[in-house]
């Protein structure tokens, strides 16, 4: 399994078509405190960039990327009961959602960690 | 994921600190002070067998209801007339309203509301009359809409208008589907609305609520819009641009002109957000300015209440070109009667009108508030208005761009408000320390975190209706506050103090909703 | 002018502190040719109170006032005693002259008023949230019928034909730009209203079924069975109505099973005014609340612990969504809204009952004795304070002959559908607590001479 980055401050683990996808640590400081998520439900469709899901704090609403083509297999449901998981672990229990992707190619463009790490530190 | 980038926190911040009055040493036992009573909710207080009304007897009579009385407990609680007057004097005097002091909230325009014009809105003759009386029994108020509509038309140079509209958001709706039918009629289906990114979050909305796509149009470093982006974006699928003159950072549109003829130019319309009519009234008539369709906030420039958050009343001006497709139904003199123009009649007068955008003919009740205001200060009076609103305002600027960073000032003056930024403040301190501190010092906050192309925006207008004493009492208070924010003073963070109620938890309110008294609810 | 304070000299010190020579130099940025020097023309110039008051009153003086005569008009704007507290109260200045309540710590007399408001609205509608209002009734339908397609992403909306004309035009005015598809239709003067034609309607396209309760004729059903069809076929049904009072005698859509219930709240506590200002109401069932339209209020704690109250799920709105708002809508009616809280909070629910059957029985009578007079006949079977009569002449000109003789005696079908011959001896008529049985005798009395 492997992670990549985005610019738009995402994550994303692969582990061959299977893709989880979530916010960054970074992104959920500067969001500040998460008051309200809405995922994608499965079976829909999302082409790299689409608006996939929401995530609200009290004065900000973002909108959260597909970070590349793929199916929704699933949508995290624990955020609804608890949007607070996107503060506390953001890289883990707060993902967003899960997709079948379309085209693993799409993955060359994102970034490592290593490569992330210095993008934020240049921001 | 897309970015939050005005600065605005959006953490709820711990200040749990400096307890005053509620707790600790100063703290009374029933949670009063002095004049500050605490109030609570009519469900805890009141009563459903308890009423404060009185009516006559009910006549006999054998219920046609079918079948559907409600007999279930509504839940409903009431009470006397006396605990209604004290429970809602006691609520009022938790609110801050400009009878009270300087509120010099940017883009609202909160002036001075006359007491005249409530009085006129309360003649019978305007206020106990209904929308659907024969019309010769209501020509006197048609002919207030008219008389305002007059007044409305000769202040903006604009041959026609649309009174119906509820307010502000719902004016702006009128012209960009006055626009929209004016395309379809010629058979173009634009798709797009271009709308600068300094605009008011309704003008997206707005065009987004009227079916078309929106695209941001770039600001320049001095505040004003990209002519040349503008002009380089314009195009067969470009409907019209939605521009607010003065803009959103209290600066006049220099190019506004030139951005109507390249609009019209490429077959577009040009929509005005009149939000900020009150700097030029006047001055300037937005129709020299080759503007199609701009509504007027009359809560705003012609003095009517704000009211804790409306009514407001949001007629539309209209250029010669999109007057046909303007809503009904609206007014028309015919030799020495009025008459309305509705569904029925519209054939004949106005067949290509988009129809209908409120039951009846709006917000009356303004009307007479501004007609009102308006004949009492008659056409100088206005004029005078717009410049002492000016003027007022770059008073500020002056005062207070020494301490503060005013983005814009290097440009020249600014219309009726004045535009600064968090840039200085000490680590940790925001605009919204700024707003608290001026809440103790008893003044309404400016606007903050607007316009989002200002980091830590904050947008100060006094209006004309503020002496010059009272600005230097407020920018003296201001200064202060500002030298605390640079310092990094700890009391400042955790202000207000003496507020009726000290930093409220947003963040709580908004995971867990509680948006109607429950009962059974757990004291929090 | 006496609402500004500058005198000369402040302006020449503020210019000085300025660095400006005039005041015009402040204007430079306005393009020399868009300048006006001087006054506008063909506007008066400033004017006393006194003066003002005198035109004011002139063009008032022009108006048939309602309370100085018999009066019965309804249709979506109802007039009832308004106990004077209320507007005692609303013209205090920290409510008339307040903002929307953007600083919580002083504005929690505005924000606690929408709480108990949102609750009030929410149980007379029998909903579970309800929110800060809307710009009136009209405007409150179409907005939820604009919900209704963003909830179920459908876009084919089922309007009642006893729907009110003018709520039936704005979404009509609408619906053409957004690509909203409505079906609606004009009454028949029957005495059934069109639910088991909707029930019949409802399918798997629909969006959502708008029902007026009581409908435009005054009749009335129960809402149960379409709303258990229309939740079936995967739709909501929103129910409208116009006449809060009557609430107070019959159960509400929302027991009944409304998704979504709107209404305007004129009836309570705003008075006639001819149109506006009023206030749109609008509740829902709690799973739809974030999908709702306008400001809420919601409770929460301040630093110390304190109960107090904020604007909250703002994020739905135009200022933070901008172009994927729920609504464009910025304001909401908050003066209205305070002023239809404080009367009901006068009523309570004894007075409100109460309120309403002094309405429903001052209907009867008249109804009754309306349908004695040769050739008139009351349409209704069931009503509550609003009813249709059937005239043997063309109604819109006996209601002009009523006038005439200083009578407002009702609404005639003929001003509302005006290209409808089927429905143009019919008129409404509207009895409150405000009539009197003097005014009734007046009607009665009237139409005697007027009708063949």
């Amino acid at each position: 399994m492997s992670r990549y980055f985005t610019e738009d401050h995402e994550w994303i683990d692969v582990d061959g078509n299977n893709a989880a996808v979530g916010i960054t640590d970074y992104a959920q400081e500067q969001l500040g405190d998460v008051v309200f998520v809405e995922v994608p439900e499965s079976g829909k469709e999302l082409g790299k960039g689409d608006d996939a899901a929401v995530v609200e704090s009290v004065k900000a609403a973002s909108d959260v990327y597909a970070p590349v083509s793929g199916t929704v297999s699933e949508g995290n449901a624990a955020l609804t009961d608890d949007p607070s998981l996107v503060n506390t672990d953001p890289e883990g229990e707060g993902w967003f959602f899960k997709l079948d992707l379309s085209d693993t190619s799409q993955l060359e463009g994102l970034m490592d960690e290593a490569a992330y790490k210095e993008f934020v530190a240049n921001l | 994921m897309s970015m939050n980038n005005q600065g605005r926190p959006t953490r709820s911040e711990d200040v749990r600190i400096q307890d005053i009055g509620t707790k600790g040493a100063n703290a009374t036992f029933t949670g009063n002070r002095a004049l500050i009573l605490e109030e609570k909710l009519i469900f805890e207080s009141g009563s459903i067998d308890r009423t404060g009304v009185d009516l006559p007897d009910i006549p006999d009579a054998k219920s046609r209801l079918g079948g559907l009385e409600r007999s279930e407990t509504i839940g409903l609680p009431g009470l006397s007339e006396s605990e209604t007057v004290r429970h809602y004097t006691r609520l009022s005097r938790f609110n801050y309203g400009i009878d009270l002091g300087f509120f010099p909230l940017g883009s609202c325009t909160m002036k001075h509301n006359p007491r005249l014009n409530e009085k006129m809105a309360r003649l019978p003759g305007f206020a106990d009359i209904h929308p659907l009386q024969p019309q010769e029994s209501v020509q006197g108020a048609y002919q207030v809409i008219d008389e305002l509509a007059t007044w409305l038309k000769t202040l903006t140079g604009m041959p026609a208008i649309a009174m119906s509209p509820k307010a502000g958001a719902h004016g702006e709706l009128c012209g960009i589907l006055a626009i929209r039918s004016a395309l379809e009629a010629r058979g173009d289906a634009r798709e797009v609305i271009l709308v600068p990114e300094s605009a008011h979050g309704t003008n997206p909305a707005t065009a987004a609520f009227a079916g078309y796509k929106v695209e941001d149009i770039p600001a320049t470093k001095e505040g004003r819009v990209d002519l040349d982006a503008l002009v380089a974006r314009l195009g067969p699928d470009v409907a019209g641009v939605m521009i607010t003159n003065p803009n959103t950072c209290g600066l006049f549109e220099r190019d506004m002109k030139k951005i109507s003829d390249a609009v019209h130019d490429a077959g577009g319309f040009v929509y005005c957000d009149g939000a900020n009519f009150n700097a030029i009234v006047g001055k300037v008539r937005p129709g020299d300015l080759g503007i199609d369709a701009m509504h007027i906030n009359l809560h705003k420039t012609f003095s009517t209440p704000h009211g804790g958050g409306g009514p407001g009343s949001g007629p539309v001006v209209f250029s010669a070109a999109l007057e046909p497709f303007a809503p009904l139904p609206f007014v028309e003199k015919q030799g020495d009667t009025y008459k309305l123009v509705e569904e029925e009649n519209a054939e004949e007068h106005h067949a290509q009108s988009f129809g209908r955008m409120v039951a009846f003919h709006g917000q009356m009740g303004m009307f007479t508030r501004a007609l009102t205001y308006m004949l009492s200060h008659g056409g100088d009076g206005l004029k005078q208005v717009s410049e002492d609103a000016v003027l007022n305002a770059n008073y500020i600027l002056r005062s207070l761009e020494d301490v503060l960073d005013a983005p814009f000032a290097p440009s020249g003056y600014c219309m009726h408000e004045a535009l600064f930024s968090d840039k200085g403040f000490a680590e940790g301190f925001t605009t919204l320390d700024i707003a608290k501190g001026l809440i103790d010092e008893g003044f309404h906050p400016m606007t903050m975190y607007f316009p989002l192309v200002v980091h830590g925006a904050m947008l100060i207008e006094p209006t004309e209706t503020e002496s010059k004493e009272a600005i230097d009492e407020f920018v003296g208070a201001l200064r202060h506050i500002v030298a605390a924010a640079k310092s990094g003073d700890a009391k400042l963070k955790a202000a207000p103090h003496h507020a009726p109620r000290r930093r409220l938890d947003e963040t709580l309110a908004a995971r867990k909703p509680v948006l109607v008294y429950k009962e059974t609810q757990d004291a929090v | 002018m006496r609402y500004l304070p500058l005198t000369p000299d402040d302006r020449t010190a503020m210019l000085a502190k300025i660095g400006a020579d005039t005041v015009d130099d402040l204007f430079t940025d306005v393009p020399a040719e868009a300048r006006l020097t001087g006054p506008i023309h063909d506007l008066p110039g400033h004017a006393s109170e006194m003066a003002v008051e005198r035109h004011m009153h002139g063009l008032a003086g022009k108006n048939l006032v309602a309370g100085d005569m018999p009066f019965f008009l309804g249709a979506g704007a109802y007039r009832h005693h308004v106990p004077s507290s209320v507007d005692h109260l609303i013209q205090r200045g920290e409510f008339l002259t307040a903002y929307t309540p953007y600083q919580p710590e002083i504005a929690q007399g505005t924000l606690q008023v929408l709480f108990e408001f949102q609750t009030q609205v929410a149980r007379l509608f029998g909903c579970d949230v309800a929110n800060a209002s809307m710009y009136d009734g009209s405007t409150a339908c179409w907005e939820a019928i604009v919900m209704a397609r963003r909830i179920t992403r459908r876009k084919k909306a089922l309007l009642s034909s006893g729907l009110h004309p003018h709520y039936v035009s704005v979404a009509n005015s609408m619906a053409h730009f957004t690509g909203d598809e409505l079906q609606s239709a004009v009454p028949e003067l029957s005495v059934d209203t069109d639910i088991a034609d909707l029930i019949e309607t409802v399918d798997g396209d629909t969006s959502c079924v708008v029902v007026q309760y009581p409908d435009i004729l005054g009749r009335m059903d129960d809402l149960t069975a379409l709303a258990a069809k229309t939740q079936e076929a995967g739709a909501l049904l929103i129910a409208v109505v116009t006449e809060p009072v009557a609430l107070g005698a019959i159960k509400s859509p929302g027991e009944m099973g409304a998704d979504i219930v709107v209404g305007e709240g004129q009836s309570i506590g705003v008075g006639l005014q001819f149109g506006g200002p009023y206030v749109g109401l609008f509740a829902c069932k709690q799973k739809y609340v974030r999908q709702m339209p306008g400001r809420l209020c919601g409770e929460t704690v301040d630093a110390e612990g304190r109960r107090g109250f904020v604007l909250t799920l703002s994020t739905r709105e135009q200022h933070i969504r901008r172009e994927k708002a729920t609504s464009n809508i910025c304001t909401n009616s908050g003066l209205c809204a305070l002023a239809f809280s404080i009367h009901m909070t006068l009523l309570g629910e004894r007075g409100l009952r109460d309120l309403a059957q002094l309405n429903h029985a001052k209907a009867i009578v008249a109804a009754d004795r309306l349908s004695q007079i040769e050739g008139v006949n009351i349409l209704n079977k069931s009503f509550f304070n609003e009813f249709t009569v059937i005239l043997p002449v063309n109604a819109r000109e006996a209601v002009h002959e009523l006038a005439s003789r200083s009578i407002l005696g009702g609404v005639s079908l003929g001003r509302l559908y005006p290209q409808e011959d089927a429905l143009s001896h019919a008129m409404l008529v509207t009895v409150t607590e405000t009539c009197t049985d003097e005014d009734v005798d007046a009607l009665v009395s009237a139409l005697g001479e007027i009708l063949p």
